[in-house]
């Protein structure tokens, strides 16, 4: 299997291998063969009676020592790896709103309130009175109120569903009790001996899910937004070549914003600036990896240097002068690789320590502070670099990021019209089939990026428009899917002309992974647009993670199919071990939702499914067929 | 007891439960929390290898005309009899890997910490207390099985024509 078709990735890929430093795909190899049992999800590790482990060949069904069979087993774990990524995506939240009330009550730092109209019209949202008050004073109203909602329900977010999918919620208990609550839930419901039923511990995944799609994730993004601004579009590059030789480079990765925004401030100081110019250097380059990297690419148009799968590469670029990591998706193997190189590795957050790495923990209220001294040591350590180990690629590419549910229509409809209605008419009329969500992670398993290209690839050739986040989104940016002249080089006439009209990329970058928020925010407007059905399942629209790796991934698939989204997730969440499981997720649930998964391996085949879907749901909705016809000619083309 | 390893190979999962159990064997404890702390760390003799979506345990096939046998220099290794496995006396190996380098499987290795080859023993003290080797007992799905070779073929024909029947 080929590790990566990234040019620049391939480089470094084999400059590791000249220098003997194991990376991802030298562990991967390892590992093979993984366990069978743990693929398939029946081995069960809940209980000190085990591991206890079901043969999938076994002559007749087998219990384990408690007498819980493989379909328990299965969706016990499962619903663990969505309690897993909820809890982290709603953990960043809190964070947000924890700093959020902290820069409200003044506590210095140099955080405050940026954008004030999304702090009103979220206040407006909470139903909270803001005649007479100050800012501050709203911000502070507005963060203890998203607070109040990790403990008990309502989240207020949720209101923003269609009244449809909120009937569906009510129907099958799915309206969480609070975000951390169905999250400890899952944990009792799981522990030996409580929930057997596998549809009723499902749903109990589906609802911490729900929390975490509508509420963690959903405020970290506004809250975020309300602190750092909220994004417009705005110009970038991608890809390690934004690395520079003569400059300082500091590398942000992980996942929250808080830091690394000080941090990019503290490289545009004066002073720093200087220090740096007294250590040789041209000036301080700051570019991130992972999430951390696009909230800074989406608020301020710093550039990423990679994703998931090319953290460690970048320090073989040898030009890293420092990263500084907060939380998530961070391999403990950075901590190796740094190690055969003058790259300083600095952890910032109390969850996330390694043995051997320097940590300077972040605190709130010395914010600015801390991102002085981190910026600081870089400058320090640039001299330290060996120049007969300094490779950077090249290659870089261009791209456009910076939409959001808000935003995405006003340059849809222009300014003087800034409704989702041509987003709507250009669907109803078949100049556009509908609108994927291609998402999700980079996982060694899989050749590095392939999946989200190809699938995206095949997707806005078919004129479906293309919204991405997290890693999917910089693999598809490094490719140079997110430059507004890819429409003419790849997609379907129908895409082109909205494009082209509308001066937007084929696909667009909609954020980090907390930011699957917006896609949730932009399907709503779309159902209350009207034309489109009466609920998110009505429209012609479809998701998909081709190279699913985090818990996070799975949390965010099932907020999706619990919104009544179709979508195509691989490689499978350990759930085939079960038939019943499986059956239930990529069918069953469709009458409780609406939406429904597809464990679908291949990523053009993925593609097609989506397609398939879109043409179904646009044949529910009475629309007419495409403009420019290409109907059924996706699935003939991928079996011959 | 005597017999053969056999492996079916559609039944493999790649769990490694086979390596577990044979370095455990080969503990000085046998106890699984206690020989993970032991130094020099317990070995397997048996591997799983993985070739595209296949997977399946390898180790020593004790063959009648071992060449590993043939080739060893200061005869640590040895095969009393043509129905006994193939033997090594860690003391007698001055560790040239000749015997690694002419094992048509790949199943012997050297041992860095002894200054030896290490190999599949077939658990020979396991067989005289008529238990089966450990890799054997330890493998969750059956792929690994224990047959006295007057049986393997037999089943074979009758499974190769209940195909024929049934197709």
């Amino acid at each position: 299997m080929k590790k990566t078709v990234d040019r620049a990735a391939e480089k470094m890929i084999e400059a590791a291998a000249g220098y003997s430093i194991k990376t991802v795909w030298d562990r991967h190899e390892t590992m093979e063969p993984r366990c069978g049992f743990g693929d398939l999800g029946i081995c069960c590790n809940i209980c000190l009676q085990g591991p206890c482990r079901i043969d999938p060949f076994g002559p007749s069904e087998q219990k384990g020592v408690c007498g819980a069979n493989a379909d328990t087993i299965v969706a016990r774990n499962f619903i663990r790896a969505i309690a897993g990524g909820a809890a982290a995506h709603s953990d960043h939240g809190r964070d947000i709103a924890t700093a959020l009330l902290h820069a409200a009550r003044g506590g210095g730092g140099g955080l405050r309130v940026t954008d004030t109209d999304k702090l009103k019209a979220i206040a407006g949202e909470l139903g909270i009175e803001t005649n007479g008050l100050s800012t501050n004073e709203i911000a502070e109203k507005v963060a203890l109120s998203c607070l109040e909602q990790f403990a008990r329900a309502p989240i207020s977010f949720m209101n923003r569903a269609p009244e449809a999918l909120k009937k569906k919620w009510t129907k099958a208990g799915l309206w969480p009790k609070g975000i951390d609550r169905e999250i400890v839930e899952v944990m009792h419901r799981t522990h030996a001996g409580v929930d057997v039923d596998y549809r009723n511990i499902i749903l109990a995944g589906i609802r911490a899910a729900l929390g975490d799609g509508w509420g963690g994730s959903m405020l970290a993004t506004d809250l975020s937004d309300i602190l750092f601004g909220s994004p417009s579009p705005i110009r970038s590059r991608a890809n390690l070549g934004v690395i520079k030789e003569d400059a300082v480079n500091i590398v942000v990765h992980g996942h929250e914003p808080t830091l690394s925004e000080m941090v990019a401030r503290a490289s545009r100081d004066g002073e720093l600036l200087e220090y740096a110019h007294q250590n040789g250097a041209k000036g301080i380059n700051v570019c991130g990896l992972c999430c951390t990297a696009i909230e800074l690419l989406m608020r301020q148009g710093y550039p990423a240097a990679g994703n998931f799968l090319s953290q460690e590469l970048a320090i073989i670029t040898g030009a890293v002068d420092l990263m500084c990591v907060d939380v998530q998706c961070i391999m403990p193997g950075l901590a190796d690789v740094a190690g055969c190189f003058h790259t300083e590795l600095i952890t910032t957050s109390p969850k996330a320590k390694m043995p051997g790495v320097t940590h300077i923990e972040f605190e709130e209220e010395k914010a600015q502070h801390i991102a002085h001294q981190i910026v600081r040591m870089a400058i320090k350590n640039f001299p330290n670099r060996r120049k007969d180990r300094i490779n950077i690629p090249e290659d870089t590419m261009d791209l456009v990021a910076g939409f959001t549910a808000e935003n995405i229509f006003t340059n849809l409809g222009g300014t003087f019209r800034s409704t989702y209605r041509p987003l709507n008419d250009a669907i109803i009329s078949g100049r556009l089939r509908g609108v994927a969500a291609v998402i999700g992670c980079n996982n060694a398993k899989v050749t590095h990026d392939e999946g989200h290209i190809a699938m995206t690839k095949r997707l806005i050739s078919r004129d479906v428009l293309v919204v991405q986040t997290g890693c999917s989104a910089t693999a598809c940016a490094k490719e140079g899917f997110l430059r507004p002249e890819s429409a003419f080089e790849m997609a379907g006439k129908g895409l082109q002309e909205i494009c082209e009209t509308v001066g937007i990329p084929p696909v667009l970058h909609l954020g980090s992974c907390v930011d699957n928020s917006r896609i949730l925010r932009a399907l709503c407007e779309m159902v209350n647009e009207g034309g489109l059905g009466d609920d998110i399942s009505d429209l012609p629209v479809a998701g998909a993670a081709p190279e699913a790796m985090s818990e996070k991934a799975v949390s965010i698939a099932s907020y999706t199919v619990g919104s009544g989204v179709f979508t195509v997730f691989s490689p499978p969440p350990r759930v085939e071990g079960s038939r019943n499981v499986t059956e239930f997720l990529t069918a069953g649930i469709e009458e409780v939702t609406g939406g429904k998964f597809c464990f679908e391996r291949d990523p053009i085949r993925g593609a097609d499914m989506m397609i398939a879907h879109m043409d179904e749901k646009r044949k529910a909705l009475g629309l007419s067929g495409m403009m420019y016809g290409k109907e059924a000619e996706t699935v003939e083309a991928t079996s011959s | 007891m005597k017999g053969v390893i056999v492996v079916d190979v559609e039944k493999c999962l790649g769990c490694k439960s086979c390596q577990l159990q044979c370095a455990l064997e080969h503990s000085r404890s046998k106890s699984l929390h206690e020989a993970i702390y032991e130094y020099p760390a317990p070995q397997w003799r048996i591997t799983v290898e993985a070739v595209d979506n296949l997977a399946a345990p390898l180790q020593c096939r004790h063959c009648e005309d071992a060449p590993c046998v043939q080739v060893c220099p200061s005869q640590a290794l040895s095969k009393p009899a043509a129905d006994a496995p193939v033997l090594l006396d860690g003391e007698r190996c001055i560790g040239c890997s000749l015997c690694v380098t002419v094992c048509p499987f790949g199943v012997i290795a050297m041992d860095g910490v002894a200054g030896a080859v290490i190999k599949c023993d077939f658990c020979l003290a396991r067989l005289e207390e008529d238990r089966l080797p450990a890799c054997v007992e330890g493998c969750p799905t059956n792929a690994l099985q224990f047959k006295r070779l007057e049986e393997v073929a037999p089943e074979k024909r009758k499974k190769y024509l209940t195909g024929i029947v049934l197709d």
